[in-house]
């Protein structure tokens, strides 16, 4: 049995102890040693801490013994703060920010006793759909080594893909788990906004932001939802909705189910290899009982607009902390100078030298945008009409579910780019979420599941929209097609060839 | 400031000039190098360029919307709860002053 197997086979196979946890662990971390040359998916690999946390559930076998993430190998995106394990964003602004507290997610991890192996690589500040804005250096997709993984939980995917975890945390703004997972050929689950507690979680867009796993099956998905849904008083966002057993309702039986296509949305400008796997997906739902409603969603071709407006004035606002006074780089303190009015300076000196060499290019453009469009004159002209329009998006979707239990979409309209194809037109590498923002200004909840290859071998993602706090009914419909058609079954070359 | 706004207010989205980039960056605290005020002025623009396309919806009568409920009880009862000691909370600061408790920064005052 291979090192990183499913939740399940691991869990069941620790639990009768036919192999302990740290032999999986050693087994995963051995994974990584191999393939993190060519792939990049780790900011930091927790070795030590990794086998010590191994052993402890091994020591104590039976207190753990019912822990639904028993021994699982975890990464997390190295947006969310661990403590006293460096915490990047993959910006060069925290490059040694070490947080004193743990996200509420990696808490419940632990009491769930999973084995946190390390932090991935993802676009700075998770600003990004490729993993080509880190800091450190852009993950590298395992089904094809010059292509992006895409972002910004590129990392995360990119270690799940490889089998370098078997579970991997990351955080969706307007994509971030949907588009690399379908772009590496993994599950990628954005729960309901509020669902999971972002306490922890480094703020880019608070409105929008939202963590969850990405996984090799919907099975896996829907048990690490279990453990990561539920209020948190920390968090004032998260919701009181009673989280459930996520598993409990993956039938494989989906008759009735009705699946929205807006057909409408999907004439222009999606490659014809990913249109081709999502029809034969719809196909694969219907043939399992399910009915396809074509619908509309007339403001869904706004909301590219819609999301950059409203994300990047969010992130104008969050990303003003960093001004290297209480934690993170600070830029070298120029020479003192006699006068008030100088010194004064200095301070203000010191913010803008320590922004402007912490911060790479996208996250400058993006603190810039978002300033200008919260600007005096400029406010009512585009963040609240941005607002408003959101407010249009939000009610298309409580029609589209009238008649519908879930949207589909492919994830991304087109499969996995190469390496430095679109840096130089920001523009078009934000057209790329065309099908994910409008899940994150609605609140509600998507998942994106493997749904076939293009004829160059990338991967394709079929994406699920539902109801706020239906995520049992996305998992279901999700899991019945993985039974149908189990394109998760299919491994890189690349992890392959690393037998263990 | 009062200038800066003006500045601003008489921008035509898709043309930015060098000093209405400027202005915006000083209002976000960013010390930009000249290349990137070339660069943002034209890539700024190409966005506003395309997002007009939201300003022409009609949207009259239509409430924003900041973000979506969750349905969470916002109060909580007023208790003292331990927090962050002192220590841990300086100890991410370029420049702590850990006697004192306090996060130093260059002078401000003569």
């Amino acid at each position: 049995m291979r090192a990183t197997a499913t939740v399940r086979d691991l869990r069941d196979q620790i639990r009768s102890g036919r192999r302990s946890a740290v032999e999986v662990c050693r087994e995963t971390l051995t994974r990584i040693e191999r393939l993190e040359p060519s792939l990049h998916a780790f900011n930091s690999v927790t070795t030590d801490l990794a086998l010590a946390r191994a052993s402890e559930l091994d020591a104590q076998r039976d207190r753990w013994r019912d822990a639904p993430l028993l021994g699982v190998p975890i990464a997390l995106k190295d947006n969310l703060c661990t403590r006293g394990v460096r915490t990047t964003a993959s910006s060069r602004m925290l490059e040694s920010f070490v947080p004193p507290y743990n996200a509420t997610v990696v808490e419940r991890l632990c009491q769930a006793g999973a084995v946190v192996i390390g932090k991935t690589n993802c676009d700075e500040f998770a600003m990004g759909s490729s993993t080509e804005n880190s800091a450190f250096g852009p993950s590298r997709n395992p089904w094809a080594l010059d292509r992006i993984p895409g972002g910004s939980s590129g990392g995360s995917a990119v270690a799940v893909a490889a089998r370098m975890a078997t579970v991997a945390l990351g955080s969706d703004t307007g994509g971030s788990i949907r588009q690399p997972a379908a772009l590496c050929g993994v599950v990628g689950l954005k729960p309901t906004y509020g669902r999971v507690s972002r306490y922890g979680l480094l703020a880019f867009a608070s409105s929008l932001d939202q963590i969850g796993p990405l996984t090799r099956t919907v099975y896996d998905a829907a048990v690490t939802l279990t453990v990561l849904a539920g209020a948190d008083p920390a968090d004032a966002t998260s919701a009181s909705t009673p989280a459930s057993d996520y598993t409990a309702g993956l039938t494989g039986d989906i008759r009735g189910a009705r699946v929205g296509v807006p057909s409408s949305l999907l004439e222009n400008g999606v490659e014809p290899d990913v249109l081709r796997a999502f029809r034969a997906a719809l196909e694969t739902l219907a043939s399992r009982g399910a009915t396809l409603v074509d619908l509309e969603l007339p403001h869904a071709r706004h909301a590219i607009a819609v999301y950059y407006l409203i994300a990047t004035a969010e992130a104008s606002s969050n990303l003003a902390r960093y001004d290297g006074v209480r934690y993170g780089f600070r830029a070298a303190d120029r020479p003192a100078q006699a006068g008030r009015h100088e010194q004064t300076d200095a301070l203000r000196t010191m913010y803008a030298q320590t922004r402007e060499i912490g911060f790479g290019p996208e996250v400058k453009r993006r603190i810039m945008l978002g300033t200008y469009v919260l600007s005096a004159g400029y406010y009512d002209a585009y963040y609240l009409k941005a607002q408003q329009v959101r407010t249009l998006i939000l009610r298309d979707y409580d029609r589209a579910f009238e008649r519908a239990d879930v949207v589909a979409m492919p994830t991304s309209p087109t499969a996995a780019f190469k390496i430095g194809e679109r840096v130089d037109d920001p523009l078009q590498m934000y057209l790329a979420d065309v099908f994910t923002v409008s899940a994150n200004l609605a609140g509600l909840p998507a998942i994106s599941v493997p749904c076939g290859f293009t004829t160059e071998g990338l991967p394709v993602g079929l994406q699920l929209t539902g109801r706020r706090f239906h995520e049992a009914t996305l998992l279901r419909i999700a899991d019945a097609y993985e039974r149908e058609a189990p394109w998760h079954t299919e491994e890189p070359r690349i992890s392959k060839e690393v037998r263990i | 400031m009062a200038c800066r706004f003006a500045m601003l207010a008489s921008v035509m989205p898709s043309e930015f000039s060098a000093a209405q980039v400027a202005a915006i960056a000083a209002l976000a605290q960013l010390e930009l190098e000249s290349a990137e005020v070339e660069l943002f002025a034209r890539q700024l623009g190409d966005f506003l360029g395309y997002a007009n396309e939201v300003l022409a919806i009609d949207t009259t009568g239509v409430a924003p919307t900041a973000y979506v409920s969750t349905g969470q009880e916002s109060d909580r009862p007023d208790e003292v709860r331990p927090s962050l000691d002192r220590e841990a909370a300086l100890g991410n600061a370029p420049d702590p002053a850990l006697e004192a408790g306090l996060f130093k920064v260059p002078r401000v005052i003569g």
